[in-house]
């Protein structure tokens, strides 16, 4: 029981029931389950300016996604507040390749030392925040859709294109994890 | 006023109207399921995001492996039964526009660079925010900047 409610759920578990929001959101109201669309009903909604993709009825297409978001905000909360916090158990290799990338503080959900406001001026923390996140919000929308839109929703009903977007995310996931990430975390 | 290309309409979702008003509260309560799921699983860590690209573990494939799976096998169950949703449309999941395939092979290594920087895709995001990670704000603000300056440069970009 406490494994449920503090302790981290094992792959078969957490899995099929990640799985499951596909149908859950087409049974409730023929909705395709993706969050990135959240990012344009957002622009949509505050700075639409002139651009024509912003330039749609976002409360009659995005309100139900929106509140999705919402939701899943609430619910980082609640579940993080639920029990003990705990490291994240990753494998002893992973543990002493991030060392020697110059990661010490394991003891946050991501490393503390680089995800906090101070480290923002720092070119690590500047670049994996801002850029990163950049890059999330314009690949995400090029793309059309992300882990939850493409990998599962779209692998889910066997789209090509989803698979081509899924071979982009490991591709670039790679190259920043092996090429950029050695540059980035070992000069801070 | 020019009609809408194909590929605008696929990108606005699927234009199927808010629904019942009452519905509304059922995708509150499902993301916030989403929401402790995506914690209590550790999806939104960085340092599962690190170790998947390492190799490192079966953890997060075993996770994206068992969802593709279960979604599938769900999607292909309620297409057999011509299931109807609660809202009362018969569902139907509009297929994806491959096009030059362009678009997704080059804003998914883009977007794939941010995940691994990041250590979080979107809905991971939002819910860092609500773990306590609240430097993730800026990374969202920066999304967003990052979703408008596409939008902006879309009708210059090869789809």
């Amino acid at each position: 029981m406490t494994t449920i409610v503090s302790g981290e759920w094992p792959w078969y578990v957490a899995g099929p029931l990640i799985g499951l929001f596909v149908p859950a959101l087409l049974i409730v109201g023929n909705k395709s389950f993706g969050i990135s669309s959240n990012l344009r009903h957002l622009c949509s909604a505050i700075a639409p300016g002139r651009v024509e993709f912003f330039r749609y009825d976002w409360k009659r297409t995005g309100a139900w996604n929106l509140l999705f978001l919402a939701g899943v905000l609430i619910g980082g909360f609640i579940a993080s507040h639920v029990g003990a916090a705990h490291p994240i158990a990753i494998s002893a290799e992973t543990k002493t390749a991030l060392t020697k990338l110059g990661i010490h503080d394991f003891s946050g959900i991501a490393p503390r030392e680089v995800f906090n406001w101070h480290a923002l001026l720092t070119l690590r923390g500047f670049i994996s925040v801002v850029v990163g996140g950049f890059l999330v919000g314009f690949g995400t929308a090029y793309a059309g859709g992300c882990t939850s839109g493409h990998a599962i929703s779209g692998l889910a009903n066997f789209e090509l294109p989803s698979l081509i977007a899924v071979f982009g995310f490991f591709a670039g996931g790679l190259a920043a994890t092996y090429l950029i990430l050695p540059l980035l975390l070992g000069g801070a | 006023m020019t009609k809408p290309t194909a590929l605008e309409v696929e990108n606005i979702e699927s234009d199927r109207g808010v629904g019942h008003p009452g519905l509304l509260v059922v995708y509150l309560l499902l993301g916030i399921a989403f929401g402790i799921v995506l914690t209590r699983s550790e999806v939104v860590s960085w340092f599962r995001i690190q170790e998947m690209f390492r190799f490192q573990s079966f953890r997060m494939y075993g996770i994206i492996g068992s969802a593709i799976a279960t979604a599938a096998a769900s999607v292909a169950m309620i297409k057999r039964a011509k299931l109807k949703a609660i809202s009362g449309e018969v569902i139907a999941i509009p297929r994806k526009e491959l096009g030059s395939g362009i678009r997704y092979a080059v804003g998914g290594t883009i977007f794939g660079l941010g995940w691994a920087l990041t250590g979080a895709c979107p809905g991971p995001l939002f819910a860092l925010i609500g773990d306590g990670v609240s430097v993730m704000i800026a990374a969202v603000l920066s999304a967003l900047l990052g979703t408008w300056v596409y939008g902006w440069l879309r009708p210059r970009l090869p789809h």
